[in-house]
């Protein structure tokens, strides 16, 4: 996967838990808690569809490197063979 | 105020009594403005309370009964027919005032709290989480909901309905499960004989029902069958919430946030992972002294998270 197809996916993740979400309205620096109305639950629906749609298994102890879009994207992408 | 033979909305005032020497009170004699009555609608005494309970507007269901009006299959073929009116805003705006207000008109509430350690508990499922696969992960509010649905077994009378003027216990232990929509109000679908279900099944229900609940996909008989009702503000960071009863059913219990609390363990003070719960019962049908032990099954429950 390339970085943007890593972005594509955490962004695809986050609408389909929060379809009501505009991707151009989502900041990727600000803390998704801050823009986004997200309880455990719908934590837990992103991180598996982040799973479907790239496979990283991400442990419960590493959910705090998901809080924002870009710093998901570079976890993500250090978990994988990103080109 | 009103006159004799005149027709007014339930609640009106009808007339005032003044004591001896007591002037009319200002405005006295203008009959108050009344509430446009609502259009008649034929409908059979089952068939209110089955529309109540599955959220059918009456007035978009056709009667087959005798003269037009609406039967109970009338309304449960409705029901059926696809979606109940969740996602409808206006419409489960004013299904929640009807239901909160009928139950702090009728239902006298007793509220009890404790204060529960889950320290073990969430030790326990952060341990299971590290050997589990992401889409086979637990949430603390299955433990909770675990626990209640196991209480529910342990202490009768608190699972089931108040239906005239007594006690109904429900065919099963169906526990309704409050879920907050993302452009307001909330449905409180069932997780169907949750007593019966280990956690995964019941983390499964859950996923399902929320999805669902907010992309409006519920069927009217989740909406219809609880029991009993949890719900769950913590994370909010409410600390701890009495709830209005959703009638006819006769206990809600709310969660509030799990956090550390100073606890006594063994005469010294230490920082353990603690929530409070609360219980409204209706007096009616529950004592405080059952309420009590229902309370101190949930505690005990979860002082055995492996076994939930």
């Amino acid at each position: 996967m390339t970085r943007a197809e890593v972005q594509d996916a955490v962004v695809g993740a986050l609408l389909s838990v929060a379809p009501e979400l505009s991707a151009a309205a989502l900041k990727p620096d600000v803390p998704l808690r801050d823009q986004v109305d997200l309880d455990s639950m719908d934590v837990l629906r992103f991180v598996m569809e982040v799973h479907r749609r790239t496979h990283v298994e991400v442990p419960e102890t590493d959910y705090g490197r998901l809080a924002t879009i870009a710093g998901a994207v570079d976890y993500l992408a250090g978990r994988m063979a990103v080109v | 105020m009103v006159a004799p033979g005149q027709k007014v909305p339930v609640g009106a005032v009808l007339a005032l009594i003044r004591g001896d020497g007591e002037g009319p009170s200002p405005g006295a004699g203008a009959p108050p403005p009344m509430p446009a009555p609502a259009p008649a609608v034929r409908a059979s005494p089952a068939a209110r309370k089955a529309a109540e309970a599955l959220h059918v507007d009456l007035t978009s269901v056709t009667g087959t009964g005798p003269g037009g009006a609406i039967t109970r299959e009338d309304v449960e073929r409705a029901a059926s027919r696809g979606r109940v009116a969740a996602p409808a805003a206006g419409g489960m705006r004013a299904a929640i005032a009807a239901a909160m207000s009928r139950s702090k008109r009728e239902i006298p509430h007793l509220y009890l709290a404790s204060t529960i350690d889950l320290t073990k508990a969430t030790t326990w499922m952060a341990a299971e989480n590290q050997q589990r696969g992401v889409e086979r992960r637990l949430l603390p509010v299955a433990l909770l909901l675990k626990a209640v649905a196991g209480a529910v077994t342990d202490v009768p009378g608190l699972s089931g309905f108040w239906v005239e003027d007594a006690f109904r216990a429900g065919a099963g232990v169906h526990v309704g499960c409050a879920i907050a929509l993302r452009d307001g109000g909330l449905v409180a679908p069932a997780i169907h004989d949750a007593d019966r279900k280990d956690l995964d099944a019941i983390m499964r229900d859950l996923l399902d029902l929320t999805g669902r609940a907010r992309g409006g996909t519920l069927r009217s008989s989740e909406l219809a069958d609880p029991t009993i009702t949890v719900t769950n503000l913590g994370e909010l960071g409410v600390e701890e919430a009495f709830a209005v009863i959703y009638p006819p059913q006769v206990a809600i219990v709310a969660f509030g946030r799990i956090m550390p609390r100073p606890w006594a363990v063994d005469g010294r003070v230490e920082a353990r992972s603690t929530v409070r719960v609360t219980l409204s019962a209706d007096h009616r049908a529950v004592d405080g002294r059952r309420a009590g032990q229902f309370l101190a099954a949930i505690e005990r429950r979860l002082q055995a998270p492996e076994l939930l």
